[in-house]
């Protein structure tokens, strides 16, 4: 069926269309779900889903009439995962009331995301129930349908409320005199109503879609004989003549005579469809399993169906009948796909289900689950909750959103809801609920996803829940636990305000003295918020809880009689501590005078060391192949970048991520063998080596081989008190004193792979490939930091030569397992960006290689990486963290720029006064 | 052409930063919140930063001076919350119209002090007209999806009386902002259309979604495009984002925005994202960095700051605006 549909959409991408052509992209009829749909002359056909309309499936109305909503939701479900871009809903039904349905109905799949993705059509004869329609959904629908049926007044008047409330329309060629049956009142009709749409109402032209009747052929009358022809005359009309608007339609009326025969059926509806597309249709209600592929209609029916549609015999409808009793009842049968993921594991399936928030088979899963364990709440325990935790992962990496999260917490429930009665009749005494929990979203916060996670959670393991649900005073909070005596009371809150409505609720607790855990969670919330806000203004436990699956334990430790004072007790000694550090880490009596920290450089006895002369001194450019670099790359970065977590290569077998994992990653070795390849970028560098002495404690003098001063590298001390015996380290500690009268050196380097990076993104960007031009970026990124550990070793091994013995694995290099390091400015040893110009100066990097400094010294191509060499064998990473405004002023003085200069580009790391 | 029509094809226009912020360093008490009118009152006040139009207005009035004195060209009245549906919690659903209609007079009190002062470059007040507590388009209740704490027609009517008393107190345009659900937001649209007919007037219209984590989505599941197709329907004088986010987390989203529309694009982030304890850490040299990038990329019309900016930052971003041309736009019709 598939084909048919594109195969027609693409003949209607290259035919046809020239008025729409000429559009500007404003022009275009755009919809939208949760997702945008643009219907633009390349786009194939449109396809609308059409079961869930109580006229056209007697089993849609039998739920709705049920109220058998789940499996309604269901049909909606299986349209949108079998292709149809647009749903249509229709609840026009003697016995129904429609407004309620049709409103209870797209409230419903508001909550699905897999449904609500795409744009709803909201199809009734009824304005109430349109209206009723346009009030619920949040994205921009379409209306099916209106028409001049009761004149021009209540035409306008309800146009001008579609517009107002944001919808495409649907017009039916329909009159105050009737329907439209020929050609030629099909186009006076049209025209009409788009002339007072667009004039009148100033309905935007492309939101208007007609409907210009699909009436059987083949029904023994002769007045029908046209009903196909004029249809297609009609659009290509329309399409011609009335700028920008669209025609559609509902297909399976052409074939209306043949009803119980599919075969014919199915053949009618596909030529249909592709004439109707090459006339310029664009979308339509159609069946997509009462339809065949174009190309493959048998031959003869196929000639027997178009002199139908096409009249092009006279005698044409009675050869198709004839044909069709020799066929009839040879319906095919189309075999229920299987779906892959039904072949997994209980575990799998079980986390497939609450991921993908389907409740199709989690009773039955859940069932095979409780077999295969002892006790049924270790069903809850450890299937369901290790599916929560991915949907947790999920989320919190921003893989899933929370209208998805929900759906999975309802599942669930399901699933919860399932093992209730055998946990309950394998209860004995001692098991009688777990404890009595209040669960409020705070004051002034809406945001309770993570909230009603929890409290499923804590229910499914046996605790009462009473949920305040969001915007939950204090007074009413306190109110209920109190009257509920409830024993613990669960905060959340997502938004930063939240923060401080806990800690006043805290303060109020204890001025009531009352004495009930508090629980703390929500994505604002933290340990250590809780530990220095919350906590000291409660005499009794305050513990924060940072995901819902750590809820259980934490709910159960608070209450366990035998253990709960120990438990206490720990949790406020932890947080106890945790303030205290916290609270002398952000205070300033905790810092040394940069005098004090100088006096405790890094101790090296430079008496027994005596560094190694480089084999080379000077500086040099360095041009390599990319293909030497591709065994230097770290791809643990490389999937970070992509918000997926995990060291390489184990992340390729990662349960979670470990699919997308692999398929990135063959991605991206594709595009690497091209890179190099094709050679689509170059890789350059430059590197410099120089004698050297640390000089005025901080600075690092740089001469060439004569003694001529060539520039001054300035470091940073740490400042923060150390604990005894520990230094306080500056990157010029490793570097030979002045005075000890040894000559020492540094290296400092340049590399980049980033030249041709940005015209290759570039040239996907502009063919819309957004996916491969974060690829080539990130994999531009990836060969600049492979090509820095490259010329690494190189300096090591050979241009320098103090490690020529060196062998190491590449999992050795990225452990930085080797001698020496190469810190670069701006990262945690020295944050200073400054010293950046000083490298370039020294290497003239950017005539050498290309690469220039921002005003904010960021390098650009963005791919390159720059550093400096240290070969003493002590010397080691470090953070440099905060220092004190002492050290500001010095180095102000030293870098000959104001301090205020100086304040700015050390900002991140001075520590507050 | 309205006179902000005008001087958004000239130049990149500046919005205002946090009033909560601001408002916060008075350190107002439950007293003060009050004030005289309502000490009284059976509910408690505090937190209510809305009623200070009406109990502190020389506060109010402090911050929008001190937004225009950093070189602001719009200010928001301080209406966030300014429905009947918002002052719900503080049980001052009877004092909406008075609230929005003092709020957007003493902001125009200010801004046409600037202006006369300033003539080259004249001050304009926006109503802001903030998402409510509730959302239409998704349910409080997990076990009820179908369940919906307000609907379409409680936020047409509200929003209609707000926007008529923003109107009524002399507001040059109209800010649906901080916009979660989209369905709250077309609510406010279709009362604002409703208003435009019934007075004959034309006011310009500024719609600011919110982006809410890295999902990329409004908090009601929209992607950025399907947003902006959601509310293109009324004819508006800039749409973009706010809140939530920081200026360099939101830049993706401005840009996909831009792509997609020829009206003016605005933003007004969050001064960086909030550290442990609510607090806004970045800088407004910091900020002022990130806006430059929005600036070299003409991503922008109008822009401003949300959640934890203060006049400095503005005043940075301002100057730095004046370095740069707008992006180019079409001037809405209708």
């Amino acid at each position: 069926m598939d084909t048919t549909i594109q195969d027609g959409g693409n003949i209607e991408g290259l035919g046809n269309l020239s008025v729409n052509k000429q559009q500007s992209t404003s022009k275009y009829l755009k919809l939208s779900g949760l997702e945008p749909l643009v219907v633009t002359p390349e786009s194939n056909f449109i396809n609308v889903g059409e079961r869930t309309n109580v006229t056209g499936s007697r089993k849609f109305l039998r739920l709705i009439k049920e109220e058998n909503y789940d499996e309604a939701l269901d049909i909606a479900r299986n349209q949108v995962e079998g292709g149809a871009q647009i749903i249509d809903v229709n609840m026009d039904e003697g016995m129904l009331d429609g407004v309620y349905a049709m409103t209870k109905f797209l409230n419903l799949i508001a909550a699905e995301p897999d449904i609500a993705r795409v744009p709803v059509m909201i199809d009734s004869s009824k304005w109430e129930i349109i209206e009723a329609g346009l009030k619920v959904i949040q994205g921009k629908g379409v209306v099916n349908s209106i028409s001049l049926k009761e004149g021009e007044e209540t035409f306008i008047a309800h146009a001008k409320k579609i517009k107002r409330y944001g919808a495409a329309v649907i017009v039916m060629a329909f009159d105050e005199v009737g329907q439209a049956d020929t050609y030629e009142r099909r186009i006076e009709i049209c025209k009409r109503s788009y002339d007072i749409l667009v004039d009148k109402v100033h309905f935007p032209a492309e939101d208007i879609i007609f409907d210009p009747n699909i009436f059987p052929v083949a029904t023994g009358m002769e007045e029908h004989r046209k009903n196909a022809l004029d249809f297609f005359l009609a659009t290509k009309w329309i399409r011609n003549n009335l700028p920008y608007a669209h025609v559609s339609g509902g297909v399976s009326n052409v074939s209306f005579s043949f009803r119980g025969n599919n075969t014919v059926r199915e053949a009618m509806h596909a030529a249909f469809l592709y004439h109707a597309i090459q006339h310029g249709m664009t979308m339509g209600i159609v069946n997509p399993e009462m339809i065949e592929v174009y190309d493959e209609i048998d031959k003869e029916l196929l000639t027997y169906v178009e002199d139908v549609l096409l009249d092009r015999k006279d005698d044409a409808t009675e050869r198709l009948l004839e044909y069709a009793e020799s066929i009839k009842g040879d319906g095919k049968v189309v075999a229920k796909q299987t779906k892959e993921w039904r072949n997994g594991t209980v575990q799998e399936r079980l986390t497939h289900s609450l991921v993908k928030g389907l409740d199709e088979f989690i009773e039955s899963d859940v069932e095979e689950a409780r077999q295969q364990v002892a006790r049924p709440i270790q069903v809850i325990e450890q299937h369901l909750m290790t599916g929560m935790n991915v949907v947790g992962d999920l989320f919190g990496s921003g893989k899933m959103f929370l209208p998805q999260v929900v759906k999975s917490a309802r599942v669930m429930k399901k699933a919860v809801a399932y093992l209730l009665p055998f946990i309950e009749d394998e209860k004995d005494s001692t098991s009688k609920g777990a404890g009595k929990v209040l669960m409020a979203t705070v004051k002034g916060d809406v945001h309770d996803i993570g909230k009603n996670i929890v409290s499923v959670v804590l229910a499914c393991n046996n605790f009462e829940i009473i949920d305040l649900g969001v915007m939950v005073p204090p007074e009413k909070i306190i109110e209920t636990a109190q009257r509920e005596q409830v024993d613990i009371i669960g905060l959340s809150g997502l938004i930063t305000p939240s923060l401080d409505e806990m800690v006043y609720l805290a303060k109020e607790l204890d001025r009531l003295k009352i004495s009930i855990p508090v629980m703390i969670g929500g994505a604002t919330t933290s340990r250590a918020h809780t530990a220095v806000k919350i906590a000291p203004e409660y005499k009794d436990t305050v513990v924060h809880v940072n995901d819902a699956s750590r809820a259980v334990t934490v709910a159960s430790n608070l209450l366990q009689p035998d253990t709960k004072h120990t438990y206490a007790s720990d949790v406020r000694a932890e947080y106890d501590k945790l303030r205290e550090g916290y609270l002398n880490r952000t205070r300033a009596k905790n810092f040394l005078t940069i005098a004090q920290a100088r006096n405790n450089k890094y101790p090296i006895d430079w008496e027994a060391f005596t560094p190694l002369k480089p084999n080379f001194i000077g500086t040099k450019t360095i041009e390599v192949a990319l293909a030497e670099l591709e065994p230097y790359i770290d791809w643990t970065p490389f999937f970070q970048s992509w918000e997926l977590h995990g060291k390489f290569p184990a992340i390729l077998e990662d349960k979670v991520v470990g699919e997308h994992a692999t398929s990135l990653y063959k991605d991206a070795q594709q595009m690497l063998q091209q890179i190099i390849y094709e050679k689509w970028f170059t890789a350059k560098g430059v590197v410099g080596i120089f004698p050297a002495n640390q000089v005025n404690d901080d600075d690092i003098l740089v001469t060439n081989e004569d003694g001529e001063n060539l520039a001054t590298f300035l470091t940073l001390r740490q400042q923060s008190q150390k604990t005894k015996g520990a230094p306080n380290i500056a990157l010029s500690d490793f570097i030979a004193p002045k005075e000890t009268g040894k000559t020492d050196y540094i290296g400092c380097f340049c590399v980049t792979t980033g030249f041709g990076v940005d015209e290759k993104a570039k040239d996907f960007e502009a063919s819309l490939d957004d996916y491969n031009s974060i690829l080539v970026k990130a994999l531009g990124d990836r060969l600049a930091e492979a090509f820095a550990e490259y010329l690494h070793e190189r300096v090591r091994k050979e241009i320098w030569g103090y490690a020529a013995q060196e062998e190491l694995s590449n999992t050795d290099l990225i452990k930085e397992a080797y001698e020496g390091i190469r810190p670069a400015p701006g990262y945690p040893a020295c944050p200073d960006h400054l010293e950046k110009p000083t490298i370039w100066k020294l290497l003239n990097v950017e005539e050498q290689i290309g690469v220039t400094l921002t005003e904010s010294m960021a390098m650009w191509p963005a791919a390159s990486v720059s550093g400096y060499y240290f070969a003493n064998p002590q010397s080691r990473y470090f953070g440099l963290g905060k220092i004190k405004e002492d050290q500001v002023a010095d180095y102000a003085n030293r870098r000959n720029i104001s301090v205020e200069t100086a304040q700015k580009w050390l900002a991140p790391n001075i520590a507050d006064v | 052409m309205s006179r902000i029509e005008e001087a958004l094809q000239k130049r990149i226009l500046v919005l205002d930063g946090a009033m909560g912020t601001m408002l916060q360093r008075f350190k107002f008490e439950e007293a003060d919140f009050r004030g005289e009118r309502f000490k009284d009152f059976q509910h408690p006040l505090k937190g209510n930063n809305d009623l200070l139009s009406i109990t502190q207005p020389e506060a109010v009035k402090s911050v929008h001076a001190e937004y225009y004195a950093a070189g602001a060209d719009i200010v928001e009245t301080n209406t966030f919350s300014g429905t009947t549906i918002g002052m719900a919690d503080y049980h001052m659903e009877d004092l909406v119209n008075e609230l929005n209609y003092q709020s957007a007079k003493i902001a125009k009190e200010v801004a046409d002090e600037f202006t006369a002062k300033e003539p080259h470059k004249p001050r304009f007040v926006a109503g802001s007209i903030g998402p409510t507590n509730r959302t239409a388009s998704m349910s409080p209740d997990v076990n009820d999806p179908g369940y919906r704490a307000v609907n379409f027609d409680d936020l047409r009517v509200a929003y209609k009386q707000q926007v008529e008393a923003l109107l009524d107190g002399g507001v040059d345009l109209l800010l649906v902002e901080t916009i979660f659900d989209t369905l709250n937001a077309k609510a406010a649209l279709f009362a604002i259309e409703e208003v435009k007919e019934e007075r004959g007037v034309n006011v310009p219209v500024m719609v600011s979604g919110t982006i809410t984590d890295a999902s990329g989505r409004t908090l009601s599941g929209q992607t950025v495009e399907a947003f902006l197709i959601s509310i293109s329907h009324i004819p508006i004088l800039s749409v973009g984002f706010n809140c939530a986010l920081g200026a360099d987390q939101l830049q993706p989203y401005l840009k996909r925005l831009a792509q997609n529309t020829e009206v003016a694009i605005s933003a007004h982030p969050n001064a960086g994202l909030p550290n442990a304890f609510g607090e806004y850490d970045q800088t407004p040299e910091q900020m002022k960095e990130l806006i430059r990038s929005y600036m070299d990329e003409h991503l922008v019309n109008i822009i401003g700051g949300c959640c934890g900016t203060t006049p400095d930052h503005i005043k940075l971003i301002a100057e730095l605006a004046t370095e740069y041309t707008p992006r180019n736009i079409l001037v809405a019709k209708g």
